[in-house]
């Protein structure tokens, strides 16, 4: 019988420990599929984050090095530099990589650093248990933004990935989702395409990924992946945001 | 040589190849020099970071991937890498950390100080750690030091840190320089992440939520820490075999008190100085050794009294510890201590 569906190759046979509904083992399947068909499993270095992904080395099958929250960038540049002809990716949170680690990620976009971040977006802290987040949408609750974040109260959020854009050094950047099949796909090519971006040495790649988060959005999966759609989306509109690549525009 | 250009030399003599710093006076010099000499080396990286916080991290980077790789900074800077040198010692990472000490606490001002030996000598950062802790007193100490401590980074795999301050880095002596280790030389690392080319993926982390495995993880690291405190103790003792009084002083304070006991003995007072070049592992048997002869223990830092305490821990209330210290970055003459040093000397009726 012919095998459709399996594992990928670079995705160990652990269990996740993700909450149901959560968009990191959509996210981590996806990486998995895509470092396979690059064929590069075998020169792929992963740095993952503090916050609820942080156990990613349980599950990425390729050399994994932890940051300190927010330093995934600095480690990156570190091991980049000093292994010139590897692929190096960094998997971050919204709290990781816009709050604590916005220094050190605008600045390795500045610098051009040839790595690629893959910024997963739920608008929460979620491991600490849902507190408000430097990505957190204005009326959303949390635990620390009680009655919905207010801008008085709270400051607005921040669009990384557009400040990105504007430096100089950074090669491509997309914003996705994967609350639907089609955004799924849509997130698989985006990937492919940063990972293709290092590969060819043109300079910082960044996919910013809106995911959902049922547990702390005190939602089911399928409201959670409808707010997304219905509410997320008009704060962090998806698309392309930078693209210096120099391939040819996907059709989505 | 000027001693911050001294000591970035014998650091890419000794194989290193990655720097990343931030500027912070008094200690410029080194990425200065760094800046320029790895730009002229085959495989150098010279990255001026966005902070110190960013920069320990590219060195937690580099080091992952198995190269030798230093930082440097000056008090302040060197607290904002604790962050860093806390992951490095729990991730088990070599790493070379130059502290070129400034008078603090806070931004302080740039002058000469020992008042960080606390901070450096008690892990600094969070968590059960302690790092191996150098502290030249002239350019060519501090060449040799430097050289010595991408091996015992290395062998270890663990942050050294080299303990200097403005005077070490500003001053200018002659040194002779080791001869350059070519980098294909340097012992195998196999515990690198480097990409799984032919072997099992490896991961590099801190986190580890049982607290059994932590804790066997904090054993690990304290039997290392034993085994580091039998093995790599240095000091140097001059004038001691018929003092009684013994001067306890490290790195430029010591550089200060050996002048003064010139002085002093040169009046016919016997002085001698006991100098700890390792100041973790602090050498306390051979200090303890030799009180059962001296008596007398004469404390001297540029601070309130840091070092006092390991002394005192030493000795363990066998003889009698006075301090003097001058904190703020203020740094006394031979003079002003041989001065002191008679004094108390005479004042223990010791002659």
């Amino acid at each position: 019988m012919k095998k459709v569906f399996s594992r990928p190759k670079s995705i160990k046979k652990n269990p996740f420990h993700y909450c149901p509904g959560c968009g990191h083992s959509i996210i981590h399947r996806l990486i998995g599929e895509v470092i396979d068909e690059l064929g590069i499993q075998e020169i792929t270095i992963g740095v993952p984050p503090a916050g609820c992904a942080v156990l990613a080395y349980f599950y990425f099958d390729v050399d994994m090095g932890e940051a300190s929250h927010g330093r995934a960038a600095a480690v990156a540049t570190g091991l980049k530099r000093a292994l010139p002809d590897r692929i190096v990716f960094t998997y971050q949170g919204d709290g990781d990589i816009a709050a604590i680690g916005t220094a050190e990620t605008i600045h390795a976009a500045s610098r051009g650093e040839n790595f690629t971040t893959i910024f997963v977006n739920n608008g929460v802290y979620g491991m600490t248990g849902g507190q408000m987040a430097p990505t957190t949408i204005l009326g959303q609750n949390t635990t620390t933004s009680p009655g919905g974040r207010k801008e008085r109260r709270d400051g607005f959020p921040i669009h990384l990935s557009e400040m990105l854009a504007v430096a100089k050094g950074s090669a491509y950047i997309e914003r996705t989702a994967v609350n639907s099949p089609s955004n799924i796909l849509k997130t698989k090519k985006a990937i492919e395409k940063a990972f293709r971006t290092q590969m060819k040495g043109l300079g910082f790649s960044l996919v910013e990924i809106l995911s959902p988060c049922p547990t702390n959005w005190k939602m089911s999966p399928v409201e959670a992946c409808q707010w997304i759609d219905e509410v997320m989306v008009k704060h962090f509109p998806l698309g392309v945001i930078k693209d210096n690549s120099g391939e040819k525009k996907d059709a989505h | 040589m000027r001693g911050n250009h001294a000591i970035a030399e014998a650091a890419v003599r000794a194989g290193c190849r990655f720097y990343f710093g931030y500027p912070i006076t008094p200690q410029n010099e080194i990425p200065e020099y760094m800046s320029d000499r790895l730009s002229k080396t085959e495989g150098g990286v010279f990255i001026q970071a966005e902070s110190e916080v960013a920069s320990i991290h590219m060195v937690i980077g580099a080091s992952m991937a198995g190269a030798r790789v230093m930082t440097s900074s000056s008090g302040p800077g060197i607290s904002l890498k604790q962050e860093g040198i806390s992951f490095l010692s729990a991730l088990e990472l070599p790493a070379v950390i130059v502290n070129m000490s400034r008078g603090g606490p806070g931004l302080g001002n740039i002058a000469p100080s020992q008042s960080d030996y606390f901070q450096a000598t008690r892990g600094g950062g969070h968590g059960d750690y302690r790092t191996i802790v150098l502290a030249p007193s002239s350019c060519q100490e501090a060449v040799d030091l430097t050289y010595k401590s991408f091996d015992l980074a290395d062998r270890y795999r663990i942050p050294v840190i080299i303990l200097g301050d403005g005077m070490l880095g500003q001053m200018m002596e002659p040194v002779e320089l080791p001869p350059e280790i070519p980098v294909k030389k340097l012992p195998p690392k196999d515990w690198t992440i480097t990409g799984a080319k032919g072997r099992p993926s490896r991961f590099i982390r801190s986190l580890i939520l049982d607290p059994f495995e932590e804790e066997e993880h904090n054993w690990k690291l304290m039997r290392k820490y034993e085994r580091i405190s039998k093995e790599e103790v240095m000091w140097e003792s001059f004038s001691v075999e018929d003092a009684k009084m013994l001067v306890v002083a490290f790195g430029i304070a010591a550089r200060i008190a050996k002048g003064a006991i010139k002085r002093v003995r040169e009046e016919g007072l016997k002085v001698g100085l006991f100098r700890p070049i390792s100041l973790w592992p602090f050498p306390a048997k051979v200090l303890k050794e030799i009180s059962r002869r001296v008596k007398h223990l004469f404390v001297f830092e540029m601070n309130m009294g840091q070092m006092v305490e390991d002394v005192k821990l030493a000795v363990d209330g066998g003889v009698e510890v006075h301090f003097y210290g001058r904190p703020g970055g203020i740094i006394p003459t031979p003079l002003e201590i041989s001065r002191i040093i008679s004094s108390y000397y005479y004042q223990k009726k010791l002659g």
